[in-house]
């Protein structure tokens, strides 16, 4: 979908991305981390040309971007900004009908959409006719992340699209996002420096530095079979919690010991990682989540789940 | 007008019409050039945004055109421009620019880095990014900006009547030089009103939220070309010949008021300072002016005086005025002054005057060379038998006549002489005078019936029949109020005068202020 090839940004003597090169599949969700300055957001302003590359080539669907006119190109590619960018002269409903007002849509169209995308964003119809200095940080990022969704577009850049935002107000996007079924059909390339963010919402990552990519894989390659020190280094902290969100239920499913049985109960997705698992227990008496992978449940207990997980991670340290 | 102290109430009354009009002009000329100001300031605003290397320099230029003193700046678009409108407009459009430029400026690179860049991204080209997001966010401050020209314009403004622009400083230049306190106050208190409504104003505007300065960017302009067509709305009417006179001239019986009422002489007048009028005349600009009959001016522009054949303006005759102490005190001084009686008649004394105005020669050598030609001139006999306190007032002709009475006494007499010009105008040269601090200076007939004497309008009519009758009059009520003595005139007479350029009024046959009358009354 997203072929980023041997790309580079000069800035004066500096080298702010030096010739980095990688894929993005279709409906993937991919991660650009790094500390400040890495060249995370360089790249991915480059990807909507906010910034013209020094060297290297960049295709989406085959098509290097440089042949169509930015302006027609970034119609093409939603953006949402770490502070929203929503323009404090626009209402709500005015700031989300931007791009289809670039696009020419008629008044009915946008309105549709408008309505719909505000209420799978949990946000009150109310609020289209205010300004956006009238809202909360929260509400303000989901205008911008509904600005940037209204004309569906296939591609979906986010630079640090949470990171202004507090903790709990965070979390809470977290899981909305994760939930969103328009953000499922989309390819999204996200910057953050965030790394429990990146490994809740990444199915890749790419760690960059100095205008490099150290590693480039799923979360669960990073932490088990980390390049070099740098990659360690940087997941050491809360390593623990990051293993649970890198583990999923389906990389563990052949270690669970209870024989699959047909569906029938209500049961967590295999694609569910292990945290997520972990969290939903209520700590009853001798109390069991049921998993399902495809058209088959297994139950499982706390303590089954633990020891598959010390299992697999074993595993994969001997690889 | 003289009978009882006038409000400024009944002054207003009676001059309504003028100030209406006077007003109005205000608010063209203000307004004609913000609305200029703002074509050119907001693009090269935007334009300095885009480069800003560029900034620097032109933010320079218009910071220097705004500490030139708005006087100056008028005066150096003279030679360009002329007089009238088209000067007094670029000057105040110059004063604007760097309030509309600098805010432009400001306002632009002040918006939310974050919320241009959001507006790039979503795919807007360079045009709609200005136009839709930097212009309307800049807009506060792009209207602050415009506030403080506007504010500066009407100031500025009241100097648009010293080039003949009009506008409210025509009252108030004519209230200074007539010394009419309510003339200065029916101009400047409609100018500080102007310039406080139209700041209110503007601060409402800017004020509005955003939502609504949408609509109202689209009215500003249309306001701005209503408000600028005030200018052109009193100045429609014309004229076959253009008169140019100066405030003071315009609100004296002995001036514009007598050719109205005496001659019934009905001309396109528009008023303006004394120090342009010549030229103005000369560059055909103007086809009358008020000036003095002796202006060297006259001569160095090519104008001829139009005879007043029914005598509204009072006689100037010069003649040294002296104390009576002084005569019997100094024995012979009379006689000696008395030389130069009669010896320069209007236009020697023109001559004279253009000499040092000029050729720029000193008066001392124009003095000398005046009483060398004239076989008056002897070296002087060192004499210290007494000192003579020669005053003048502050101006050329007073200066060179000081200077041959100086010379005329140390030639003829065996006095000394010491000589105190410069003494401003009348009142302290006369103050002078009459506290012994100078022993004479020449004095005009005029000038000793109206501003020394004050006399009343009946008197006045009755005297200034003929050069002598005002003459013998001064000469009687000095003697008795002031123990002052007129002696003989010397000649000439520096009265008010219209004139007129030479070749034209030859081409007209206008001799006399009847035939100017006639010649506008034809047709």
């Amino acid at each position: 979908m997203i072929k980023v090839d041997g790309i580079s940004k000069q800035f004066g003597k500096v080298k702010a991305v030096d010739a980095i090169s990688f894929e993005v599949q279709e409906q993937e969700n991919m991660i650009l981390l790094g500390t400040s300055g890495c060249g995370k957001t360089t790249t991915l302003k480059m990807i909507n040309r906010l910034i013209e590359p020094s060297g290297g080539k960049i295709f989406i669907n085959k098509k290097n971007i440089l042949d169509q006119p930015p302006e027609i190109l970034r119609r093409g590619i939603g953006y949402v900004l770490q502070n929203n960018g929503l323009f404090p002269h626009y209402t709500v409903a005015e700031n989300i009908a931007l791009v289809p007002q670039l696009l020419k849509w008629d008044k009915k169209k946008t309105e549709g959409r408008t309505a719909e995308l505000m209420e799978k964003l949990h946000l009150d119809k109310s609020y289209l006719h205010v300004y956006p200095n009238e809202l909360s940080g929260g509400q303000q990022q989901r205008i911008g992340l509904a600005r940037a969704l209204v004309s569906d577009p296939p591609v979906l850049l986010m630079d640090e699209p949470f990171g202004a935002l507090d903790n709990v107000t965070r979390s809470n996007i977290h899981k909305e996002f994760k939930a969103l079924d328009e953000l499922k059909r989309k390819t999204i390339i996200m910057v953050t420096h965030d790394v429990q963010e990146a490994f809740e919402l990444g199915d890749r990552i790419c760690l960059m530095d100095k205008g490099r990519i150290i590693q480039s894989g799923t979360p669960a390659e990073l932490l088990f079979s980390p390049a070099n020190k740098f990659v360690e280094d940087f997941l050491k902290d809360q390593r623990l919690q990051l293993e649970f969100k890198a583990v999923k239920l389906v990389d563990v499913w052949e270690l669970l010991p209870n024989p699959p049985k047909k569906a029938k109960t209500p049961a967590l997705p295999a694609g569910t990682d292990l945290w997520t698992a972990l969290e939903s227990f209520k700590f009853g008496k001798a109390e069991t989540v049921n998993i399902q992978k495809d058209d088959e449940v297994k139950a499982a207990t706390f303590e089954e789940l633990m020891a598959a997980f010390y299992q697999y991670k074993n595993k994969q340290g001997h690889e | 007008m003289n009978e009882h102290q006038q409000t400024l109430f009944e002054f207003m009354g009676q001059q309504a019409d003028k100030l209406a009009v006077q007003t109005l002009q205000h608010i063209g000329l203000t307004f004609i050039s913000l609305f200029i100001a703002a074509l050119i300031g907001l693009p090269l605003g935007i334009f300095i945004t885009r480069k800003v290397k560029l900034s620097g320099p032109v933010l320079g230029v218009a910071g220097i055109l705004q500490t030139i003193p708005s006087i100056a700046l008028l005066g150096f678009m003279i030679p360009v421009l002329g007089i009238g409108a088209k000067p007094a407009i670029v000057a105040l459009l110059l004063y604007a620019l760097l309030p509309i430029i600098r805010n432009t400026y400001t306002g632009i690179t002040g918006v939310d880095a974050a919320v241009k860049e959001a507006a790039v991204a979503m795919g807007m080209n360079k045009w709609q990014v200005l136009f839709k997001v930097e212009l309307p966010l800049a807009m506060p401050v792009i209207l602050a900006g415009i506030r403080t020209a506007t504010v500066i314009n009407v100031g500025v403004a009241t100097l648009a009547s010293y080039i003949a622009a009009g506008g409210l400083g025509e009252f108030i230049f004519g209230g200074i030089s007539l010394n009419n306190t309510n003339m200065i106050l029916a101009g400047a208190i409609p100018a500080a009103l102007l310039a406080i409504i139209f700041d209110f104003l503007l601060s409402r505007v800017q004020k509005l939220n955003f939502k609504k300065i949408k609509k109202t960017t689209y009215a500003m302009p249309v306001l701005l070309v209503l408000l600028s067509s005030f200018y052109f709305i009193p100045s429609a009417y014309g004229g076959r010949l253009t008169a140019g006179f100066t405030p003071e001239f315009m609100g004296r019986q002995d001036g514009n008021l007598g050719l109205e009422s005496k001659y019934g002489l009905k001309i396109h007048t528009i008023v303006i300072s004394d120090a342009v009028m010549y030229k103005a005349a000369f560059e055909k600009q103007l086809d009358v002016i008020s000036g003095y009959s002796t202006d060297g001016r006259l001569k160095a522009y090519d104008l001829v005086v139009l005879d007043d054949d029914k005598r509204i303006f009072p006689p100037y005759y010069a003649a040294p005025i002296i104390r009576e102490e002084s005569l019997k005190k100094y024995p012979g001084l009379e006689k000696t002054l008395n030389l130069l009686s009669g010896k320069i008649n209007d236009s020697v004394m023109t001559d004279l005057n253009y000499r040092t105005d000029y050729l720029h020669q000193t008066p001392e050598r124009v003095a000398k060379d005046f009483l060398v030609a004239n076989k008056l001139f002897k070296p002087s006999r060192e004499g210290s038998t007494g000192i003579i306190r020669i005053g003048s007032k502050i101006f050329g002709e007073q200066y060179i006549l000081a200077n041959m009475y100086s010379m005329l006494i140390k030639g003829n007499t065996n006095y000394d002489v010491s000589t105190k010009t410069g003494l401003g105008g009348t009142k302290i040269c006369f103050d002078a005078l009459t506290n012994d601090q100078i022993d004479f200076y020449p004095e005009y007939t005029g000038t000793g019936l109206l501003a020394i004497l004050q006399a009343s309008p009946k008197t006045v009519n009755e005297v200034t029949k003929s050069k002598d009758s005002t003459y013998n009059y001064v000469q009687q009520e000095f003697e008795k109020r002031y123990q002052v003595k007129w002696l003989k005139p010397i000649g000439f007479n520096n009265a008010y005068a219209l004139m007129m350029r030479k070749e034209q009024a030859k081409r007209l046959n206008i001799k006399t202020i009847s035939n100017l009358k006639r010649y506008l009354n034809s047709k």
